[in-house]
């Protein structure tokens, strides 16, 4: 080995046992992941099992009459048919309902002469809740699939001739029983992974300076690219075995399909890791002081991660500068890439937009942070 | 302060010798920092020979630190050049790694790691393996005798044996040129003396050491001293060469008085004199150069002596800075007269503090006098500040008893601490206050309010002369301000005991010299002080002194008394130092 070489083992080495006889980096690292998996996988559903659904009839035509049946007798509504479009919006306001249907006067009229030239049922949900909101139209996109197919076989129309209207069939692709768990286990994988990337090793460097450390590693010569590595290796291996657990317990207690491949899951983990672990040591090499460099990780990384991946919250409802904000933050893609991975499979136009990001933000990240390390105080 | 500038050109400087071979240098340098008002170096310029101990002296904010940084190669100067090994640190840090070995204030030490992993850490980092390396830590465990707790973790050292680590780590690669940042701070008299003889070991070897400290009976150890002061060098050479200075011109006046503290306030108004302390129950006086001291007009009975005695290294530093000028605390005399009546002020019996299994405080007997300074001696974590903060209410006894002035701790704690003043170790100011705003939130904090609270606030600020300064943040105030400020916080109320933590450690001899004036000043006026110090020096001030060791208390009585009884014929005279590690060691194993 070379003398570098062997300091940089030196290094990686000390980090470990400072990593091991820590009990609160191996909290951060193992029991807050299993926690936080356990809160998302288990405590948080995104899923409406019942929806309350208002239906106002204005048409009062037979085939009218059936659809409201239809809804009537779809197992995921229960349905309240209302008099007023009013009262069903305020229905709606107050939380009673969580949408509500209306057909138009001359359904029945129009369906039985094919003219589609406006729209004959209009679904109006709560726009404050948009993860609520598609799911209440997905289902009744659904049920007016079922009523669409029945009044085909009624009336004997052949498969090749469907009026463009009853078409409308919904197939949740991905995640085909629409449970919100599939696609939040992936995604809650990036939250973790930005506390256990840009927290930890946000405290790392600042200790050093607080302590004392940094300056007598730097009487002992150490070099800046020793400095760095050093501390990326051993909170990288730490990183991937959060990883680890994170993706086991999604995979195997949650029981959410892996669609695509470990290794893609690894290369997108290895790649978004590099860019938590450079955020946290550039914040702790920048400000020198265990309190702001954690107040700033929180501030910089995990609350962007939660709010602005589009992880909880969709991205395409935000407003248009916000979600320009988003595309700066690395865990935007690794949240794109773990949902596919795990929901979709190896999809590579989308595996390699989302590694492009995340590569540049870990370059950018570990690189301010190589040139913002000293070899001097000051 | 500026009066030592002009004294620097004068102070004499040893010929260099040519056996002692000059393994770095500075010259004309200069260092300032953004922001800085003053230049941390100005114009400092110095040889490190090998086989010297060089000592770095001055009180904190000289610019020791950084002096010693850029030798390190860890700042760059502003202009001037620093070469050691005939190299600038500033650039080849990497060629220097193993010929220089720095060892920062801080030790330096990963506390989550053992005593073995830090050595072999560092010797690693410096490219030390093989035999090499396995020899090198043989020789240096035994050196510092830390073959017994390789594997114990380095946080759980104590201070002492932190110090002799990191010594070790910063000798790992043998380096040739030492730099070592006050490495006498928070260790034992015992352990200190240990250090000492490891540097003599080092330097015989024809190695160059630096030593840094802010303790100027520290400077006397040294073969050659650098004498730092606000960024200035104000003398190089050996400590003798200071000692000549005022050789001859430096009295003990014995016996014949009833209090040391008034005859050294009359003494002080002598104008021969140029500078006196108290020193047990003499008084030392400095007379001015060509002068006469004339000790018939301070009040003392015939059978007082005025013997010459041998300068001491702070001695001649006052004589540097040109002597002090204030010999009357105006703080005492805006202050009302409380009768001696020899009631006692403080009082223990068997007060205990235990934190877990660890006995911080063993079973402390301590009875003070109104009216007297009472020191409490010993080493950092010996156990001094723990009874302190119990006696100032601010920490519960585990057992024992405690009055203070006339209070039961037990009962009254809150109705105790109205009646005392404390003055925390660090400055406890509000460094983004002004003065005003300070000294207004600590009158607030006392329950003075309307017309006493102002009289209270506008006596101090006459009193203390801060009426330039009132709104100037506390904060980016000069040292010697920022400890008026905390005296005058601590009495606002006119409190009966004044409680001081370690209050003159790291400043100069200047500032320390007006801080006991108002000190002796008001214990005239009856106020009881309780002083904790690990400073020798400062403990000669006391009346008393009780001195404490690993939570015991091992002695009691005046500072002569605890001198005279560790008197042996080899040391007939024992310093309080010397008294100190005697009285501890006579304990038997700790």
């Amino acid at each position: 080995m070379t003398r570098g070489l062997r300091r940089l083992v030196a290094l990686v080495k000390k980090e470990s046992l400072q990593i091991l006889r820590d009990p609160s980096t191996l909290l951060i690292s193992f029991l807050f992941p299993a926690i936080l998996m356990l809160v998302f996988g288990a405590g948080i559903n995104l899923d409406s099992s019942i929806v309350r659904l208002g239906v106002q009839n204005q048409d009062g035509s037979p085939s009218s009459l059936r659809l409201v049946d239809t809804f009537r007798r779809t197992p995921g509504f229960r349905m309240v048919e209302g008099s007023s479009t009013e009262g069903l919006a305020d229905g709606l306001r107050a939380g009673k309902i969580q949408g509500f249907v209306v057909i138009a006067p001359d359904f029945g009229r129009q369906t039985l002469l094919g003219s589609f030239s406006r729209p004959l049922v209009q679904v109006i949900t709560d726009g404050a809740e948009p993860n609520g909101a598609n799911f209440v139209a997905a289902y009744v996109q659904g049920a007016y699939g079922v009523f669409a197919q029945q009044e085909q076989a009624r009336r004997g129309y052949g498969p090749r001739t469907p009026p463009r209207s009853f078409s409308l069939e919904t197939r949740a692709w991905f995640n085909p029983s629409t449970k919100s768990r599939n696609s939040l286990l992936p995604g809650s994988v990036t939250i973790i992974m930005t506390v256990v990337g840009a927290l930890l090793t946000a405290l790392v460097v600042a200790r050093e300076w607080e302590r004392g450390t940094m300056e007598a590693l730097l009487a002992a010569g150490v070099s800046r690219f020793e400095l760095v590595v050093s501390k990326l290796i051993p909170y990288f291996i730490l990183g991937q075995l959060a990883f680890t657990l994170c993706v086991a317990m999604t995979h195997l207690l949650f029981e959410v399909p892996l669609r695509g491949s470990l290794s893609t899951l690894y290369l997108v983990g290895s790649a978004f890791l590099c860019s938590a672990l450079g955020m946290g040591l550039l914040l702790s090499t920048v400000l020198k002081n265990q309190y702001n460099a954690a107040q700033a990780a929180l501030n910089v990384a995990f609350l962007p991660a939660l709010m602005l991946s589009g992880f909880v919250f969709e991205i395409r409802s935000m407003p248009l500068f916000i979600q320009t904000v988003s595309a700066i933050i690395p865990a935007r893609y690794f949240v794109t890439a773990m949902q596919t991975v795990f929901q979709a499979g190896d999809v590579w136009s989308v595996i390699t937009r989302s590694l492009f990001g995340l590569t540049l933000a870990s370059v950018g990240f570990i690189g301010l942070t190589f040139l913002n390390t000293k070899r001097r105080l000051e | 302060m500026t009066a030592g500038a002009e004294a620097a050109d004068v102070s004499p400087s040893s010929p260099p010798d040519d056996a002692q071979q000059i393994l770095a240098r500075v010259d004309s340098l200069e260092k300032v920092f953004p922001g800085a008002e003053r230049p941390a170096l100005a114009n400092v310029s110095l040889q490190i020979r090998a086989g010297v101990v060089t000592g770095l002296v001055g009180p904190d904010g000289a610019g020791k630190t950084t002096l010693l940084r850029i030798l390190a190669g860890l700042l760059l100067p502003t202009s001037g050049t620093a070469r050691v090994l005939d190299r600038d640190p500033g650039q080849a840090i990497e060629t220097l790694r193993g010929a220089l070995g720095y060892m920062p204030q801080k030790f330096g030490l990963y506390e989550d790691l053992t005593v073995q992993e830090n050595l072999d850490l560092y010797a690693e980092l410096k490219g030390l393996r093989g035999k090499a390396r396995v020899d090198t830590f043989t020789r240096l465990l035994t050196f510092t005798d830390l073959t017994r707790f390789t594997t114990r973790l380095a946080g759980k050292l104590s201070g002492g044996m932190k110090q002799k680590l990191g010594l070790a780590c910063t000798l790992l690669g043998t380096p040739k040129v030492l730099l070592l940042d006050e490495p006498g701070v928070g260790v034992d008299p015992v352990s200190r003396r240990e250090l000492w003889q490891m540097v003599r070991e080092l330097i015989s070897e024809g190695n160059a050491v630096v030593w840094s400290t802010a303790y100027l009976d520290e400077a006397e150890a040294c073969d050659q001293v650098v004498l730092l002061n606000e960024g200035r060098v104000l003398f190089t050479g050996p400590p003798s060469d200071l000692h000549a200075r005022v050789q001859g011109r430096v009295f003990l006046l014995k016996g014949g008085t009833e209090s040391p503290r008034t005859t050294l306030r009359k003494a002080r108004r002598d104008p021969s004199s140029l500078d006196g302390v108290v020193q047990g129950n003499s008084v030392r006086l400095i007379a001015r150069a060509g002068a006469t001291l004339h000790p018939e007009q301070y009040g003392v009975s015939p059978e007082a002596r005025l013997g010459r005695v041998a300068p001491r290294f702070e001695d001649g530093f006052v004589d540097l800075l040109g002597g002090v000028s204030s010999a009357e605390s105006a703080l005492a005399q805006a202050m009302a007269i409380r009768p001696s009546d020899g009631k006692i002020a403080i009082e223990t019996r068997a007060l205990t503090k235990k934190f877990g299994d660890f006995v911080a405080a063993d079973s402390i007997d301590l009875r003070v006098e109104r009216g007297e300074v009472f020191g409490l001696l010993g080493p950092n974590g010996a156990g001094k500040s723990t009874t302190f903060k119990m006696l100032c209410g601010l920490l519960a006894p585990t057992s024992g008893e405690a009055e203070v002035a006339g209070v039961d701790l037990r009962r009254g704690r809150s109705e105790a601490r109205q009646r005392l003043g404390y003055m925390a170790q660090k400055f406890s100011l509000y460094g983004h206050l002004t003065i005003a705003q300070n000294l207004d939130f600590f009158a607030g904090a006392y329950a003075l309010s309307g017309r006493k609270k102002a009289e209270a606030i506008a006596r101090l600020v006459t009193v203390f002369e801060f009426a330039p300064y009132l709104h100037t943040k506390a904060g980016e105030l000069p040292l010697g301000l920022k400890q008026r400020l905390a005296l005058a916080a601590a009495v606002l109320h006119g409190p009966e005991i004044l409680f001081l933590d370690e209050p003159t450690s790291g400043v100069d001899p200047l500032t320390r010299r007006e801080f006991w004036t108002h000190i002796n000043g008001i214990v005239e006026r009856g106020v009881t002080v309780l002083v904790t110090t690990h400073f020798m020096d400062e403990a000669e001030y006391c009346d008393r002194i009780a001195l404490i060791s690993q939570g015991k208390m091992v002695a009691v009585g005046t500072p002569d008394d605890l001198k005279a009884r560790a008197s042996t014929p080899e040391t007939p005279e024992p310093t309080m130092e010397e008294a100190f590690i005697a009285l501890v060691q006579g304990q038997g194993p700790a």
